[in-house]
C-alpha cells in the first residue's frame, strides 16, 4: 500500500488525535465526485512557487493605465493610500531594514518593504481587486498590475514585463525576515 | 460549478454594463461611527407602575431583548470593516449570536445554503463536493470555543486610553457553542493522502479570502460548522458552514467556506504574509502565529462606571487558545498583592470562563488588575513584559494585563500601561 488514509494511519498507530470521535464510522459514501474541469475553476490560486500561474504577459507601462484606471479611486494616483484602503507603495527609509517591531510611529507596511513573496501580490489582485468588482481583472492585466507595483516599490526595474517565469523568479527584499512561530505557552513571555 | 467571472458577467449585463467601465469611489468611513451610542428602541407602551395590575403583552414570533435593554456592537459602515462585542453588557461566557464580533475583509457574502458546497480536492483519493445536507449526516459534535480576531487590544497596546471600555479593548473576541462535523471525518469520506501538510482554505466572500492551516491541526481539532448556539450560523458568521480552528486566530477560521485544497506547502496568501504576521523588535517577524496567548479582562468594574463605596463583584472573562484556563489572579491594590477569583463555570479547553471577585471599595483610589493561566503554565503578562519581548510596533495576539482605575470619586477609567 503507497498511499493510505489519514484515519487508517491513525489506527495503525493505535490512537487517534486528541478529541476524535470513536463514533466516526467507516466512508459514509457522501458528497459529490467533482470532475477536474469544474475543479480548475476555482482551483485558481498561486503558491510562492508560481506553480500555478497561468499564460499571460504584462508590463509595467501597462500596468499604470490599470492602475490608474482600476486602482487609483482607492489606493491613491501613487499608491500612497487613503485611509482606510492601504498604502501599496513606497520605502521610506526609516522603515528599510524591517524596523516595524521595534517602531513606536506605526510604520506603514508596503509591498516593496514588507510583503515576502511577489507572487502573493499577483494571488491577491486576481482573486479580490477590485474591491467593487474583484475578479473582473484578465490574467495579463494582473500580470502589468504586479509588475507595476513592482517596479513602483524599486524591486524590478520600470521596463520590466512579467509573465509566469519572470514573476517566479522576483524575489522579494525582506523574504528572510519572516521567521516561524516561536510561542510554545509555557512561563516564558516571546 | 459557475465561476465568479460567469456571474459578474451576468450582473455587469442586468446593468448595462455599468460596474465595468467606471468604478465608483468607495464610500468613506464615519470617523465617528465606532463611537456611536447604541440605538434606543421606543417603549411599545406606557408601562404601568405595577405590573400586576393589567395582563402584560401577548406571545410572539420572535423573542426580543426588554426595552430597557440596550446593547450593540460597534459597527463602521466598511465593507472591510469590523464590529466589537460588548462585553462590558454581558455576563456569563456565551456570547448572544447577534453580538458575536465581526471582522469581514469584503463584507457579507449573501450565499444560497440549498447551491452551497464544500469541495475538497488536490492530494485526496476522492476529489469530493459536500452540500450542507451532505455534511449534515455525518456524526456530529457540539462545543464551546472562543473566536479571538489576532487584531483584538492592538490599539490598547499601543495606545491606550483612560477612556476605553472593554468592547473596544477585547471586542474583537466571543464565545459560542458551535455544532458541525469534525474535518477528520470529511477528510477520511476524501481519502487525504499522506503525503497532505498543508491545506488551503477558501472562503465564498468578494475577498475570496484564503489561508494556510497545517494538516496536524485539522486533524486534531478542526470542524466544519453551521450552528451557533443551537441555529444556523448567522451571516456574518459564515452562513450556511465555516471553518473553526478552536484556539487560533480568528482569521483562520474562514467563513463562507467552499473549498480546501490539500497540498505540501502553504501558499503564502495575503492574510499570512502581509497581514497577520508579527513584526518583532529584532527586525524579523513571526509567521504562521496561529495560537492565541491566555488573556483576561475585567468587565466589571470598567469605564464609564462610578461605584459607590461598599461590595462590587469584580468580575471577567479568561481565555487561553492552548487549553484551558488554569487560574485567575485579581489584584485590588495595584499588583501588590495577587488572589485567586472564582471560576463560575468549569474552564473548558479553548473557551471562556468567568471570574468573580468580591471587593469592598473603601473610597480609596487604586487600580483593579486580573492575570490569566493556563494549564500550560503561561501566564498573561504585563504590557511592559511584552513590549520587552516583541516590541512596541507589533499589533497582534496582544495579550497584556489590563487595569482599571478606580478614582476617589468611585470614577473607572482604563489602566492599559501594566
Amino acid at each position: 500500500m503507497r498511499r493510505m488514509t489519514i484515519a487508517t494511519a491513525a489506527l495503525l498507530v493505535g490512537c487517534g488525535p486528541s478529541g476524535s470521535d470513536p463514533r466516526s464510522p467507516q466512508r459514509m459514501g457522501l458528497g459529490r465526485e467533482v470532475p477536474a474541469h469544474e475543479v480548475a475553476l476555482v482551483n485558481r490560486d498561486v503558491g510562492p512557487d508560481g506553480a500555478e500561474l497561468p499564460p499571460g504577459r504584462g508590463t509595467v507601462a501597462e500596468g499604470a493605465t490599470v492602475y490608474a484606471a482600476k486602482c487609483a479611486s482607492c489606493h491613491g494616483a501613487n499608491g500612497e493610500g487613503m485611509a482606510p484602503f492601504p498604502k501599496l507603495v513606497g520605502r521610506p527609509p526609516e522603515a528599510e531594514g524591517f524596523k516595524f517591531g521595534a517602531s513606536e510611529a506605526g510604520l506603514d507596511r508596503t509591498i516593496g518593504n514588507y510583503w515576502p513573496y511577489a507572487t502573493t501580490v499577483f494571488d491577491y489582485v486576481r482573486r479580490a481587486m477590485p474591491q467593487l468588482t474583484p475578479g473582473t481583472l484578465t490574467d495579463p492585466e494582473v500580470y502589468a498590475l504586479t509588475a507595476f507595483l513592482l517596479a513602483s516599490n524599486q524591486v524590478i526595474p520600470m521596463d520590466a514585463a512579467l509573465d509566469a517565469e519572470s514573476l517566479r523568479a522576483v524575489k522579494m527584499p525582506y523574504q528572510d525576515r519572516f521567521v516561524p512561530d516561536n510561542r510554545r505557552g509555557g512561563r516564558e513571555v516571546k | 460549478m459557475p465561476t465568479r467571472r460567469d456571474m459578474l458577467a451576468s450582473t455587469a449585463g442586468a446593468l448595462g454594463g455599468a460596474v465595468v467601465f467606471g468604478v465608483p469611489p468607495l464610500p468613506r468611513p464615519d470617523p465617528q461611527g465606532a463611537q456611536a451610542p447604541p440605538p434606543v428602541r421606543p417603549p411599545l407602551a406606557p408601562m404601568p407602575d405595577d405590573p400586576t395590575s393589567a395582563p402584560g403583552a401577548p406571545t410572539s414570533a420572535l423573542g426580543e431583548r426588554s426595552h430597557q435593554v440596550s446593547v450593540a456592537r460597534t459597527p463602521t459602515g466598511l465593507i472591510a470593516g469590523s464590529s466589537l462585542t460588548p462585553h462590558q453588557s454581558l455576563t456569563g461566557t456565551i456570547t448572544p449570536s447577534d453580538l458575536h464580533f465581526e471582522r469581514h475583509h469584503a463584507g457579507v457574502p449573501a450565499i444560497d445554503a440549498a447551491k452551497h458546497e464544500l469541495l475538497i480536492h488536490g492530494l485526496v483519493d476522492r476529489t469530493l463536493a459536500f452540500s450542507l445536507a451532505d455534511l449534515k449526516r455525518f456524526p456530529r459534535v457540539t462545543r464551546t470555543y472562543f473566536i479571538e480576531c489576532s487584531g483584538n487590544g492592538g490599539g490598547a497596546f499601543r495606545r491606550p486610553r483612560a477612556e476605553m471600555t472593554p468592547q473596544q479593548i477585547a471586542g474583537l473576541a466571543s464565545n459560542t457553542e458551535w455544532t458541525g462535523v469534525p474535518m477528520r471525518a470529511l477528510f477520511n469520506e476524501v481519502g487525504a493522502q499522506r503525503g497532505a501538510s498543508w491545506v488551503l482554505a477558501e472562503g465564498s466572500d468578494a475577498a475570496e479570502l484564503t489561508r494556510s492551516i497545517p494538516m496536524s491541526k485539522m486533524l486534531d481539532d478542526a470542524l466544519v460548522v453551521w450552528a451557533q448556539n443551537g441555529e444556523p450560523l448567522r451571516p456574518a458568521q459564515g452562513y450556511p458552514i465555516r471553518l473553526l480552528l478552536p484556539g487560533w486566530e480568528g482569521n483562520a477560521s474562514i467563513k463562507w467556506l467552499r473549498r480546501l485544497e490539500l497540498g505540501t506547502r502553504p501558499w503564502m496568501t495575503r492574510e499570512e504574509t502581509s497581514k497577520y504576521t508579527d513584526p518583532l523588535k529584532d527586525g524579523t517577524a513571526r509567521q504562521f502565529s496561529f495560537e492565541v496567548d491566555a488573556k483576561s479582562i475585567i468587565t466589571a468594574p470598567v469605564f464609564p462606571d462610578r461605584i459607590t463605596r461598599g461590595w462590587h463583584p469584580i468580575s471577567g472573562v479568561a481565555w487561553s487558545g492552548r487549553g484551558r484556563i488554569a487560574r485567575v489572579e485579581v489584584s485590588t491594590n495595584g499588583g501588590e498583592t495577587w488572589s485567586n477569583a472564582a471560576l463560575l463555570n468549569a474552564p473548558t479547553p479553548k473557551a471562556f470562563v468567568r471570574f468573580e471577585q468580591m471587593w469592598e471599595w473603601k473610597g480609596d483610589e487604586t487600580v483593579l488588575l486580573s492575570r490569566a493561566t493556563d494549564e500550560t503554565g503561561y501566564v498573561q503578562p504585563t504590557r511592559a513584559a511584552l513590549i520587552e519581548a516583541r516590541g512596541i510596533g507589533t499589533s497582534y495576539h496582544s495579550n497584556p494585563i489590563y487595569g482599571w482605575k478606580v478614582g476617589t470619586d468611585g470614577a473607572v477609567t482604563f489602566h492599559g500601561e501594566t
